[in-house]
């Protein structure tokens, strides 16, 4: 579904030195399948999220999604974006607009749908994250978890074929990050291809297909969850687990 | 002469209140039609100076808007609308009309940087969010950017605005009858400074007054999407 081929991305810092961030990522995702990405901070793991729908653009490699080479400056971004839903740890709602506005704006806007067909299909989604009562009110008012769900709700109505998740629980107070991740496991349940970086180590021995470890803009080691917690090879993701888990 | 004889002098003998009135709907006339354009110019030069190119390279647009900003925070409000009158449209001899051009053009200036400080107010996360759901730069901009800059730019607006209306009392040079111009004329036929001179500054500070309440009112209706 997407592959990455030798992907590298530096940031040039003001003083004119470069950051290595990301050196030589090269993966394949197929449809259906669950990556959960896992490393320190500061390994570039969230910088490899945000490559793959191009809001960093790499400084070298390719990415095909579907064959089709998006790194290509060529091709319409705006285009792939619409079948890859993304989801931040800050949410991100548009705060100018009621919730029940901020799912259906992009499938309206871009004519995808109706208004009243998005409408419906919003209505549809907020059931089943049980917040149709909050359909009308400002972000402002809800609480990080609702927040959290509603910006899930916001990329499905799109009816992406992949969803990318940014640390979607760090921001969230503790006992808010079990309704964001019963989302992610229902979804994930449906079927949808998803890449997770996150923290949350039950979410990826639970859900993942395959658990990656990320440090220093390389992936060190990618197993089954069950192999990847019980049996990490290298020393560094031993550290690593015996300092989160 | 008792303060009532003076009064009567500035404003009622040959019906002079009338020319203050004149005066008056001149200097707003200007004001408005120059603070229309302002916020149109500043707008679109607000726009080129942050336009990108989707590697985050500056663009042609930048230069200029970067150009027309210098130019016009570098030289005096008072010779732009010399320069408008007697070099760009000397052939013109509509006042009104070069007055609002070359005060919209100098308004445009400073809306821009406001209007910049206000897009660059609204967290980089909301462009990112648009982004990610295939919405094009543009179509952020418009449907979820700008809606939120408008709130943050509405007090420094206000403000520009403001200093506009003050700003026109300059439109004299260039034989418009607004309403400073029309208390100086008072003032010379009557030998008298103190009530036209005083009568002006409490009708321009009673006009800015109920503005400043209005722009109160706006703001805290723009304000509803932040309550909870």
């Amino acid at each position: 579904m997407i592959s990455v081929n030798n992907l590298h991305k530096e940031f040039k810092n003001t003083d004119g030195s470069v950051t290595k961030v990301l050196s030589g990522i090269t993966y394949e995702v197929a449809k259906g399948e669950k990556i959960v990405i896992v490393g320190p901070s500061g390994s570039g793991k969230s910088t490899f999220l945000r490559c793959l729908n191009l809001l960093e653009r790499p400084t070298s490699g390719k990415i095909y999604f579907d064959e089709e080479e998006i790194t290509n400056p060529k091709i319409n971004i705006n285009k792939v974006r619409q079948r890859m839903g993304m989801v931040f740890q800050n949410f991100n709602l548009f705060n100018n607009l009621t919730v029940m506005d901020n799912i259906i704006l992009a499938p309206v806007k871009l004519k995808i749908m109706s208004e009243k067909e998005a409408r419906e299909k919003a209505t549809e989604l907020l059931k089943r994250v049980n917040l149709l009562d909050k359909a009308d009110v400002y972000p402002v008012s809800l609480s990080g978890g609702q927040k959290q769900r509603i910006a899930i709700v916001r990329s499905l109505c799109m009816n992406p074929e992949m969803m990318l998740f940014d640390e979607p629980t760090s921001a969230l107070d503790p006992e808010m990050v079990g309704e964001v991740l019963d989302v992610m496991k229902q979804l994930a349940e449906d079927g949808m291809t998803m890449v997770v970086v996150t923290h949350e180590m039950g979410f990826a021995r639970e859900v993942a297909t395959k658990v990656l470890f990320m440090d220093e803009g390389k992936i060190l080691e990618e197993n089954t969850p069950k192999e990847f917690f019980e049996n990490p090879k290298s020393q560094r993701l031993k550290d690593f687990l015996s300092k989160v888990l | 002469m008792t303060l009532s004889e003076r009064f009567i002098a500035a404003f009622i003998t040959g019906d002079r209140w009338k020319q203050y009135l004149a005066g008056l709907g001149i200097t707003l006339e200007v004001a408005i039609f120059a603070g229309i354009l302002g916020i149109i110019i500043g707008t679109v030069v607000a726009l080129m100076k942050l336009s990108t190119t989707e590697d985050g390279k500056p663009t042609i647009l930048n230069y200029i808007a970067t150009v027309y900003v210098d130019i016009i925070r570098g030289t005096p409000s008072v010779l732009q609308l010399l320069i408008m009158w007697f070099i760009i449209m000397a052939s013109s001899n509509n006042g009104i009309l070069v007055a609002s051009l070359s005060f919209g053009i100098n308004s445009g200036a400073y809306v821009s940087e406001i209007v910049r400080g206000g897009i660059l107010a609204v967290d980089k996360g909301q462009m990112e969010a648009g982004r990610s759901l295939g919405l094009s730069k543009a179509a952020t901009m418009r449907y979820i950017i700008l809606p939120q800059a408008i709130k943050n730019v509405i007090p420094p607006l206000g403000n520009e605005f403001i200093t506009l209306i003050k700003e026109t009392a300059i439109v004299g040079y260039v034989s418009l009858a607004d309403l400073t111009r029309v208390a100086n004329q008072v003032a010379s036929r009557t030998y008298d400074a103190f009530m036209p001179l005083i009568g002006a500054a409490v009708v321009y500070f009673v006009i800015i007054k109920l503005l400043t309440i209005l722009l109160g009112k706006l703001e805290r209706r723009m304000r509803k999407s932040d309550k909870r």
